[in-house]
């Protein structure tokens, strides 16, 4: 660690991997409820528990996207920090209410959360991953405009790299795509259409920006590759992600209204959505084959050609599957979609988070090359249990939502099976995602344990091996 | 070929990708919207009864069990159609197939998913039918493929 100020980003990190483990827990309570029904109801009904599980999710990760910030960009503008009590004051805002919002979902009912937060007078409450409170969604906002002030402020006076420059784009569109999550018409469908300005332009558009800023970074401190190098991918990386994802948000407007032209446009832009991801996997495996230095954080190494792999696999290959408009004609809305939802939210955002997590907690607990070989074991026991779990949960939903849509899409009217019908039909798949569900908390708990593992790595295991014969 | 691809060309890809598309996504996004839209959605029926409905929507968050044209959670059955396939397309029937079906929740047979009782008023009930009503209507390019949702 360069700079003391960089230090902020721990309680960040900390915190983010709090809220990670609540999303787990009440992931085994959705997963519970899917397969005896009336599982802690009436007291946590599975709308109250599935809002805690994405919110929770949402929450970790922007705290997870923001430690990271804190991290890198005063490092590479090579300057302190503009603001660390800015930067400490938005922390303690931001769990505070996040935790308030939390405990509001599962202790007030929400038809009364919305009286008492006045959702009336500015109506954005219950919608898909948009269901905080208007106050929430305000305070949300202003926490990340002080955020970006502090950050900007800080890579204005330094060195301008292109990860930071990038980096702050990717979280300049996050802060001004929340914005559409104040707009909700009473129409309907122009409520939905501008919804997806939230929530894809997000998830498949400025936060790869974000991801493959964080993977940049990290390739440089592991690998010791030329900066240039690292930078010029990095450019065509996040150009792909943009010319696809941006039209490609066309296949969210195939069945809720908007006009047929983007069942072509949509279909074909996110068709090519897999590219960026595609290439990120290219990327860090070249980066790392063309290694100048031999990190001793094999760890952090590990996450890094991990999210690049899971992510290709989970938003790539699993969002290929069903993006083209005649299959998702069939698939929109099924345990598919889920599938897909559960392994690229895994492989592209909570990976690359525990990524810079691997690589910068233990610099900042004063072991710069590293934690101890025994804690970087039992680390990627924890790594392997949960991708290895959540490949399991992907394949298992897949299942179910296969059957699915044979059961309850393809037939006509008539023949076809009832929702509910179908769901009976599918049980033995929800059955076996919870086992899997279950094995991920234990990769969890293995990960969390490797935190407590005292040691670290020395420099003499940097100098060992393939290092000597490249330099 | 590495050398000749330079930084500055993958950064001017990046830039002149991204502002041809971005540019191009708020074109369509304006015929969509002032075009298409107006044509699709019936939103002259857009009454007040229907505006009172989503809120209801909302406030109960139906979205977080239920789909609304196929968006959503999974747990629970698809709303966008429930018109046609629990009223038959007529709103009177409906609107007491919703009454009945709301005030009867939860059914607490061990082991069933549940459904709240969220206690709407007669009002908010009948609200809530024609927010369901009018969104059955919304030409969505003829999804979902059956009745079933």
């Amino acid at each position: 660690m360069k700079y003391e100020s960089q230090r902020v980003a721990m309680p960040y990190f900390i915190f983010a991997l709090v809220l990670f483990a609540g999303q787990i827990v009440f992931g085994l309570v959705l997963g519970m409820q899917y397969v005896v029904g009336d599982f802690l109801f009436p007291e946590i009904p599975f709308n109250v528990a599935r809002m805690v599980h994405t919110n929770l999710l949402i929450v970790w990760l922007l705290f997870g996207f923001m430690g990271a910030t804190y991290y890198l960009v005063p490092e590479e503008a090579q300057t302190e920090l503009y603001s660390p009590l800015l930067a400490w004051i938005l922390f303690w805002v931001f769990a505070v209410a996040g935790t308030l919002t939390i405990l509001g979902y599962l202790f007030v009912d929400y038809a009364t959360l919305a009286d008492v937060t006045m959702n009336k007078l500015l109506p954005t409450m219950g919608r898909e991953f948009l269901e905080q409170p208007t106050i929430t969604k305000i305070g949300i906002a202003l926490v990340v405009v002080g955020f970006l002030f502090n950050i900007m402020m800080t890579a204005l006076k330094g060195r301008k790299t292109v990860v930071n420059i990038v980096l702050i784009t990717g979280l300049i569109g996050l802060a001004v795509l929340w914005l559409f999550s104040f707009y909700n018409p009473s129409n309907l469908t122009t409520d939905k259409y501008f919804w997806w300005f939230v929530v894809h332009l997000w998830v498949e558009g400025v936060w790869e920006l974000i991801m493959a800023a964080i993977l940049a970074y990290v390739l440089i401190k592991l690998t010791g590759v030329d900066r240039e190098v690292i930078e010029k991918w990095l450019y065509v990386i996040i150009a792909m992600a943009l010319i696809t994802g941006i039209i490609g948000t066309g296949h969210h407007f195939f069945w809720i209204g908007p006009p047929e032209y983007w069942l072509w446009l949509g279909s074909v832009f996110s068709a090519l959505e897999p590219l960026p991801f595609f290439m990120m996997v290219l990327f860090a495996f070249t980066m790392i084959n063309r290694r100048k230095r031999n990190h001793p954080n094999k760890a952090a190494i590990l996450w890094a050609m991990g999210t690049a792999v899971m992510a290709f696999l989970g938003a790539g290959v699993w969002g290929f599957l069903h993006t083209l408009a005649p299959i998702n004609y069939y698939t929109h809305g099924t345990q598919l979609t889920a599938a897909h939802g559960h392994m690229a939210f895994y492989g592209a955002y909570v990976m690359i988070v525990l990524t810079i997590i691997s690589y910068a907690v233990p610099i900042m607990r004063g072991r710069p090359y590293g934690n101890s070989n025994t804690a970087q074991v039992v680390e990627m026991w924890g790594f392997w249990l949960m991708t290895i779990s959540m490949v399991f949960i992907t394949l298992f939903l897949t299942g179910a939502g296969i059957l699915q849509i044979w059961l309850q899409r393809i037939p006509d009217s008539g023949e076809a099976l009832s929702f509910m019908a179908t769901q009976d039909n599918i049980a033995l798949f929800y059955w076996a995602r919870m086992i899997a569900g279950c094995f991920f908390m234990a990769g969890l708990v293995v990960y969390f344990g490797s935190f407590f593992i005292k040691g670290q790595a020395s420099f003499d295991e940097e100098v060992r091996g393939a290092a000597i014969q490249d330099a | 070929m590495a050398e000749r691809f330079t930084k500055s060309m993958a950064r001017n890809i990046y830039l002149g990708g991204s502002t041809f598309f971005i540019l191009l996504f708020l074109v369509l996004t304006f015929d969509t919207q002032s075009r298409a839209m107006p044509e699709r959605d019936n939103r002259d029926q857009l009454t007040e009864e229907v505006v009172r409905g989503k809120h209801v929507w909302e406030n109960n968050n139906c979205v977080g069990c239920h789909s609304l044209m196929g968006e959503g959670a999974y747990f629970a059955p698809e709303l966008a159609n429930v018109f046609d396939r629990r009223g038959g397309g007529d709103s009177e029937v409906f609107k007491m197939y919703m009454n009945a079906w709301m005030n009867a929740m939860p059914t607490n047979m061990p082991g069933r998913r549940q459904m709240p009782q969220f206690n709407l008023t007669d009002q908010e009930i009948d609200d809530l039918s024609s927010f369901l009503e009018w969104t059955s209507k919304i030409d969505d390019n003829g999804w979902p493929p059956n009745i079933e949702g």
